[in-house]
């Protein structure tokens, strides 16, 4: 029953796309696989950190999507940086309530998420790293959503 | 054998049968409160004044109270009732404010008198209709989860209107008891929306064993809202202590409390007794112990310091003429002197008197100071800490040998009961030393720290030669000379101990100790040199 709630879940998410598109700056790169979608996001205004890159966000739904949030993650290619932020890791791994069981809702979704990290770096001016970065990313194993954030920071 | 064990059988399913009885008759006790419970004076909220100086006898005692489940769920059901009273709210929605107000009832009175709407609000009681929860179909509905639009689907909605089909509220539901622990504070599945889940609305959506498990959460949080109440940190034990001492207090005082389950713990922060150092003043060790200990004893055991530039160096084998990688200044392991002094064929060091060797030696003295200081405190508090495992173990089978002994020279069983009291001398003996090692170790030199280890000293003469008394052959133990003598032994360590932790806590309460290390800033300060 679990899967079936995913596959249908995300059908329906992929339908409304192909029906309404997407808002500017947002674009579904891959989403043929009702198991992980790719995107890529920019801001929309000129903010020096990201204005002139593209980034690229991986989307992976678990069977109990979407009870439990995906995990998304930046991924790391050439020409597809992980962007600087102080609540994102240089290995990609975001550090959001919104992806964590607390912040999460049913109702959000791959679209309302990207819309939520796009204003993130719209609203970021900091051109630094989390705290604990280098360490975090060499002894890191977990996947994201087993890591026990601390959202203490409301500002950005 | 056979028939022995068909003997016994039947007795213990009895046993069985008579504990589940019981347990029975608490858990509906819940339900038949308005009859038996409420002539009952009012639960016993935080110690009163003057209990409190009844019992405060000692500068290094706290009062406190142990709670098992039964008087939890009690003190819960009262306070329902009297806001269920006062207020006019259904007991689910008392349950859920007083939740709201971490089981302040006199501000929630207070707030709820001023502003009714604001706090139902921000509790997650908004919304004013009063209809039973329903399972409903609603025509032409679609989930907004998971996008199901069959006919005839069931659906669900709290008073805040967010209508789900049952099958996703169940499993949204599911996830945050089972998954995530959580039970006062769940939310509507709709992004934003505060409104929390009543009692009545989860018996409608979810399994009995789900509710059940919901209960049990709902009755952790009612100790942990609570400032003064902690769980016994004991595996498997569910009594849980009140006590009145604050954080803030926790440099003044080191509140050490006893389960009934024989647990002894910090109440300030759930470690095990660690009377006399304070709970930062532990944290800070056991952090240190956990960075240093294992690498600061190897280098100290391994390694030694070039005479020349002080880069530490490991010898992994071969001679001991040594040439620094660093500095190349050559000299021997053994006596760290200059090599040259040694002459060129000369492979074994007996120069160890040489001036140079000795001057060297000194400087390493002088730069490893800080780091045998450390282990000086260090060695001694892991000793501590087992020799009272080894105790620990001396004294179950000094007790096997007791109940032989028992048999076959007469003496009854309260008569052996004074090696029991011993060992547990020695076990509280022995933690509270510990302590005094880690104590000491932060402690900067003053007038009183003279007294300290003199107390300590004592103590530790005590513990010593009681736990001596345990390595005599079994049958010298039943001589009732040496009975007398480990009975004197026993209560004289117990005097030593309350000695020693009578005059830390005092000073510690007057802020008399100077330490070496800023425990609340968490800033290393000079030391003054002494």
């Amino acid at each position: 029953m679990a899967t079936g709630m995913r596959t249908k879940r995300v059908a329906k998410e992929r339908q409304k796309i192909d029906k309404f598109g997407l808002p500017p700056g947002i674009e579904l790169v891959e989403g043929n696989d009702l198991k992980e979608w790719l995107f890529d996001i920019r801001v929309l205004d000129n903010n020096p950190l990201y204005n002139d890159n593209v980034y690229r966000l991986k989307f992976v739904f678990s069977d109990s999507y979407p009870i439990e949030p995906p995990e998304v993650t930046f991924v790391d290619k050439p020409a597809r940086p992980v962007p600087m932020h102080p609540h994102i890791y240089s290995n990609g791994i975001i550090c959001l309530d919104l992806l964590g069981n607390q912040g999460w809702s049913p109702v959000q979704s791959a679209e309302s998420i990207c819309m939520s990290i796009q204003s993130m770096l719209t609203s970021n001016s900091k051109n630094e790293r989390p705290p604990g970065d280098e360490e975090f990313v060499r002894v890191n194993r977990q996947r994201p959503r087993d890591i026990e954030f601390l959202y203490h920071d409301n500002t950005v | 054998m056979d028939s022995e064990e068909e003997y016994m059988s039947p007795i213990s399913t009895d046993d069985d049968e008579i504990m589940q009885d019981d347990s029975g008759d608490e858990l509906s006790g819940p339900d038949d409160f308005d009859e038996d419970d409420f002539d009952e004076p009012d639960p016993d909220f935080g110690l009163s004044a003057k209990d409190m100086d009844k019992k405060k006898t000692a500068a290094h005692a706290v009062s406190f109270k142990v709670l098992e489940p039964s008087d939890i769920r009690r003190q819960q059901d009262d306070m329902m009732n009297d806001v269920n009273l006062i207020l006019d709210l259904t007991k689910e929605d008392a349950a859920i404010m007083l939740r709201y107000f971490r089981w302040n009832k006199e501000r929630l009175l207070e707030d709820y008198m001023d502003r009714p709407e604001k706090v139902l609000e921000a509790a997650g009681l908004n919304s004013s209709s009063s209809s039973q929860p329903k399972l409903q179909a609603v025509p032409g509905f679609v989930c907004d989860i998971c996008c199901e639009d069959e006919e005839g689907l069931q659906t669900f909605a709290m008073k805040c209107g967010h209508r789900y089909c049952v099958n996703c509220y169940r499993q949204y539901l599911t996830q945050k008891i089972q998954d995530e622990g959580e039970s006062a504070r769940i939310q509507c599945p709709s992004d934003g929306c505060g409104r929390i889940l009543d009692s009545r609305s989860l018996d409608l959506l979810v399994t009995p064993e789900l509710t059940d498990r919901y209960n049990e959460l709902l009755n952790r949080t009612y100790v942990e809202d609570k400032d003064t109440f902690k769980w016994c940190p004991a595996p498997d034990c569910p009594n849980a202590i009140e006590c009145g001492v604050k954080k803030k207090d926790l440099d003044k005082i080191v509140p050490t409390v006893e389960c009934l389950c024989g647990n002894r713990f910090c109440f300030g922060c759930a470690n095990p007794d660690h009377q006399p150092a304070p709970c930062d003043l532990v944290k800070r060790w056991l952090k240190k112990c956990a960075d240093d200990s294992e690498t600061a004893n190897w280098i100290s055991a391994h390694t030694k310091e070039c005479p020349k530039c002080s880069s530490t160096i490991e010898k992994n084998g071969g001679c001991n003429h040594m040439t620094c990688r660093k500095c190349k200044y050559e000299f021997c392991w053994m006596c760290m002197g200059l090599w040259s002094e040694h002459g060129t064929s000369w492979y074994n060091c007996n120069r160890y008197e040489e001036k140079s060797g000795a001057e060297a030696r000194d400087a390493q003295t002088r730069s490893r100071t800080s780091l045998e200081r450390y282990l000086h405190y260090y060695n001694r508090y892991a000793n501590h800490e087992q020799s009272a495992k080894l105790d620990k173990d001396i004294a179950q089978k000094t007790e096997k040998k007791m109940v032989q002994l028992q048999t076959t020279s007469g003496m009854s069983w309260i008569e052996v009961q004074y090696l029991n009291s011993a060992s547990q001398a020695l076990q509280t003996c022995r933690q509270t030393l510990k302590w005094t090692y880690a104590f000491a170790f932060y402690l900067a030199k003053t007038n009183l720290t003279e007294i300290f280890e003199d107390n300590q000293k004592d103590l530790e003469m005590a513990v010593e030669n009681l736990s001596e008394m345990f390595e005599k052959p079994i049958n010298e133990l039943s001589d009732p000379k040496l009975k007398v003598d480990i009975m004197d032994k026993t209560s004289y360590c117990n005097k030593r101990r309350i000695i020693l932790l009578e005059d830390t806590a005092e000073n510690l309460a007057k802020a008399k100790w100077t330490f070496n290390a800023d425990l609340m800033n968490g800033s290393t300060l000079l030391l003054n040199k002494h």
